[in-house]
């Protein structure tokens, strides 16, 4: 059972370049982490796919095993896990979250 | 749960590192933590987060979600100083 969420993220992940797991949407975020994790990537002028785990339990608990990572929001970017909300926000104030939005995929 | 506690935790598992946990809103279910440490160079954020929260272990698992988590090398901390003082060469 568990390897079907695993094969779902798994190809969420590499469907989109940048995804991020949120509770809620992009337009309306559920919680004040995701409205960060939201706000920095658009500030940036991110496109990024997003997926609501307030409407997936599934998926909620999936993503946090996928990761290893205990918190949502959690950010995607070419397949590889970025970091949570206080990572996102780090790198958008050091001007790394901008440099890796626009990087291509790793040579 | 203390800052106090927090702050123990991590430096039982991180040596090195200077630890400062502040309670911002004085209702004990929300701290500003920040970690200093050498340990933390050459990491991904990623991993130097996984260090801080594996020092909190699964006792704590609820304090993750309290936590608001910076990490830096003491370059990184003393830049941010320096930054933040205006300091004139």
């Amino acid at each position: 059972m568990a390897d079907d969420i695993f094969q779902k993220i798994q190809s969420q992940i590499q469907k989109d370049r940048i995804v991020l797991y949120m509770k809620g949407t992009p337009s309306m975020p559920q919680c004040g982490f995701s409205q960060q994790s939201t706000r920095a990537l658009q500030a940036v002028g991110a496109e990024f796919a997003s997926y609501n785990v307030l409407e997936d339990p599934l998926l909620r608990e999936g993503i946090k095993q996928f990761s290893n990572w205990p918190t949502i929001p959690q950010l995607y970017i070419d397949g590889e896990f970025v970091g949570g909300c206080d990572i996102l926000v780090s790198l958008y104030e050091n001007g790394e979250l901008e440099k890796m939005i626009q990087a291509g995929p790793s040579a | 749960m203390e800052a106090q506690r927090i702050e123990a935790m991590i430096k039982a598992a991180i040596p090195d590192a200077d630890v400062r946990a502040v309670d911002m809103q004085g209702t004990g279910d929300h701290f500003d933590v920040v970690v200093v440490s050498a340990a933390f160079a050459g990491r991904s954020l990623v991993q130097q987060h996984r260090l801080v929260y594996g020092a909190l272990g699964d006792s704590m698992r609820q304090a993750i979600h309290a936590l608001a988590l910076r990490t830096l090398t003491p370059e990184q901390f003393q830049q941010e100083l320096v930054t933040d003082i205006g300091a004139a060469d």
